[in-house]
């Protein structure tokens, strides 16, 4: 036979280092054409650091967006990146390329005051030109700025850093670490159907709302969503490193051992929205998510086989032979 | 929405990972490379008496074999916790031992299976419980628990459990148990290294943490940071698994000493069976509330299978301490939290690094404190919800919180009509 059941679960997660101090450099120069190279050093897992960083980039110098060529390819030139990881590249990274965006205007305002005949306080960064406050008119455009300079002995180049408040550890007695960058939260409705005769859960339904600050980059935002999902469903229903536990001698070595989500396993009814609490430290009010999309799903479908079958199975992944067990055990 | 902030824009490598062109590590190839293959124990547990590997050093195509006594520098990465290469002891099935550089890897795997190999098999442990045991065979010779600032055990005590039962009208106790993951990522572990026209150390990396990873290099080479460079950062997904390595420091001492480019890669079967996985957990949940739906207290005792070296275990369990309650706002939270070494692969991070495993165990919890009061699972929910100003078990005091915001949403877009009353929250401040 097979069973229905719903199940919710609401979340919140972290960005950055526990402990805080976890830093980010930025770096953007303009170059002979009057468009710009950022160098970042954060890798990008897939998790879309580089386009999030070139709208960022693009936001602060209010610059097309395509005019940005970001590379973060070598340690040898790269500015400093703790790490792509802890929810933090585009909070601490994010960060530090508005600084370092605020540099290069204030040099680039210094450097275009004498072409405008007039002063740098007097001068307005905006629409990809330099102009005078209240006159945009008499105006230069950033390809006579970048061909001036690199042609001219000058090389306007910005630098800017973040590093959250810290570091600190957990106090010894009670635990406490105040310091957080910011939080997350997301809030996860799913309907499972199990079949009571094989044991085998399908998710037929998932609705989330995620509120992570300002998203930078929705397209990606909601990309992380999906493959959350993909892997939360993978962790609650099938994946174990030794699925044989609590024996070690059959450890999962192929990709038929390790079961992860395929998708014949994602749900035919996916539902998701971005709400936005936009963060006071955040660049532009963004939070870091990514790593949590993939942390609601499990409880809820825990919660949704118990509105199923009556069971509450606290252990995961719950397989199709938990399941059964637990079937036969509701029986005695 | 800003001029471009906010914009559903396409994303910056997108038509390069749909149409092929994207080079990965994997498809960086160099004239006259060589292909690294590993000796990897075949027990759990053991010391190793004699390692003899001048058959593989013999063979035909063969053009160079390491072992613990090639390494430049200090044989340990991760505040000297993993050995590069074993030494002496073994502490999990699949520790590296030796590394043979061959023109290819069939051959490389070839003069592995030649090396000859004296190891004495020890009682290993896998269960954390037992290794918790007082008489359980040592992973470590410091024994099998990791000694936090607060002892053998992460301590949280904010306001008082007892205190919080004594308020409760019923009281929840129940076990959650969690396995290990594995990251599982479309790239496999990889890396190329090669000594560069400046004499200097180049290796091609998926490292997600490459300058965290020149600072872990660089004392296993021997070299000053202005001698090695790590180039990447484009990387066919991580999950956490890469931000520990596996192959970067065995490729990069085989190339100094062969002064060959070399390639070093796990198969997916060595990636599953050898790479760092997500820790499992084990959480006892003792939880208070009243019949308002107010949860008093939890108490909670956890223990964080580390597998056989620490490197980012103590910190799953300090990360975890913010969400021991879930994004709720408890006033008594208690917590022992132990991370205990077994004879496994490694437990390193992975998305949602503990915080996964604790809230999948406060979330069920908050279902089994709203039957045992019979309230319904949302309403629990929002009565607890973080607001802005709450204090979290750690102490940290709550900014834009959304969490109530979200639960709205979700009921909205799933059809389910919440009460008035809880419409009508929301997460600003109490």
């Amino acid at each position: 036979m097979k069973k229905k059941g719903k199940g919710i679960s609401s979340i919140g997660y972290a960005t950055g280092f526990f402990g805080g101090a976890d830093p980010n450099q930025a770096e953007i120069s303009i170059k002979m054409d009057g468009t710009f190279d950022l160098l970042m050093g954060t890798s990008d897992l897939g998790q879309g650091c580089k386009t999030a960083y070139r709208q960022i980039a693009a936001e602060a110098l209010d610059v097309p967006v395509e005019s940005i060529a970001l590379n973060n390819s070598d340690t040898d030139f790269i500015p400093m990146c703790l790490g792509a990881f802890a929810s933090r590249a585009t909070f601490v990274g994010g960060n530090a390329i508005i600084a370092a965006c605020e540099d290069l205007k204030r040099k680039m305002r210094e450097f275009a005051a004498p072409m405008l005949e007039a002063k740098p306080g007097e001068l307005e960064i905006g629409d990809n030109k330099v102009f005078v406050k209240g006159n945009p008119e008499k105006s230069v455009g950033m390809a006579d700025i970048g061909g001036a300079s690199n042609f001219g002995g000058a090389y306007l180049i910005g630098t800017g850093a973040y590093i959250p408040p810290g570091p600190m550890s957990p106090d010894p007695k009670t635990g406490a670490m105040p310091l957080l960058s910011a939080a997350a939260f997301a809030a996860c409705v799913v309907e499972v159907e199990v079949d009571t005769e094989t044991g085998v859960v399908q998710v037929l339904k998932s609705t989330h709302a995620y509120e992570i600050g300002k998203a930078i980059s929705p397209l990606i935002c909601k990309g992380q969503i999906n493959g959350g999902a993909a892997m939360g469903i993978g962790m609650a229903l099938s994946e174990s490193a030794h699925p044989y536990w609590p024996s070690v001698d059959f450890p999962a070595d192929t990709l038929g051992d390790y079961v992860i989500a395929t998708a014949a396993d994602m749900p035919v009814e996916d539902h998701y929205e971005i709400l936005e609490v936009p963060h006071p430290d955040g660049p532009y009010g963004a939070k870091g998510f990514c790593e949590m999309s993939s942390n609601a799903q499990i409880p809820a479908i825990t919660a949704a086989i118990h509105d199923a079958i009556g069971v509450w199975i606290t252990e995961f992944p719950t397989t199709p032979e938990m399941i059964l067990r637990a079937l036969e055990d509701k029986e005695r | 929405m800003g001029k471009y902030i906010g914009q559903p824009i396409p994303r910056y490598e997108g038509l390069g990972h749909v149409t092929g062109t994207t080079r990965y590590v994997d498809d960086v190839s160099l004239p006259g490379m060589l292909y690294i293959k590993a000796l990897r124990s075949p027990v759990h547990k053991g010391i190793i008496h004699s390692l003899d590997v001048s058959a593989a050093v013999n063979m035909p195509g063969v053009a160079g074999v390491i072992t613990a006594k090639d390494i430049p520098g200090q044989n340990a990465y991760y505040a000297t916790d993993q050995p590069v290469l074993v030494k002496e002891h073994i502490r999990y099935k699949g520790e590296r031992i030796a590394a043979v550089a061959a023109v290819d890897e069939d051959t490389a795997q070839e003069a592995v299976e030649k090396i000859k190999l004296d190891i004495e098999e020890q009682a290993p442990v896998f269960d954390p419980f037992e290794a918790m045991k007082p008489d359980a065979p040592k992973v470590r010779p410091e024994g099998n628990l990791w000694e936090f600032n607060s002892g053998r055990r992460r301590v949280l005590r904010k306001g008082d459990v007892e205190k919080g039962f004594a308020e409760a009208d019923e009281i929840v106790e129940h076990r959650y148990v969690e396995k290990m993951n594995d990251h599982a990522p479309m790239e496999p572990h990889v890396a190329v290294a090669y000594i560069d026209e400046n004499d200097r150390l180049a290796i091609h990396t998926v490292s997600q943490a490459r300058h965290f990873h020149l600072t872990q290099l660089c004392p296993v080479f021997n070299l000053p940071i202005s001698k090695v460079h790590l180039i990447g950062g484009t990387v066919g997904g991580g999950f956490g698994g890469k931000n520990e390595m596996q192959c970067e420091h065995v490729a990069g001492v085989m190339a100094l000493k062969l002064r060959r480019a070399v390639k070093f890669r796990l198969s997916r079967k060595e990636d599953l069976l050898y790479s760092t996985k997500r820790g499992a957990f084990v959480f006892d949940y003792k939880s208070g509330v009243k019949k308002d739906g107010h949860v008093t207290a939890h108490q909670v005792r956890g223990v964080h299978d580390i597998g056989a070296y620490h490197t980012m275990g103590e910190y799953a369990v300090e990360k975890q301490c913010l969400y021991l309650a879930g994004p709720y706002a408890v006033p008594n939270v208690w917590y022992d939290g132990h991370a205990v070494f077994t004879n496994k692969p490694v437990a390193s991070s992975m998305r949602g690094f503990a915080v996964v495993n604790v809230t999948y165990a406060s979330e069920i919890q908050m279902n089994l404190l709203a039957e045992a009061i019979g309230m319904d699972p949302w309403e629990i929910r929002f009565i607890n919800a973080w607001r802005d100003g709450d204090t979290a078990p750690t102490q940290w005091k709550v900014v834009a919180a959304g969490l109530i915001e979200s639960m709205k949403k979700a009921a909205e877009m799933d059809g389910i009509e919440l009460p008035e009353h809880l419409k009508a929250m929301s997460s600003r401040r109490r």
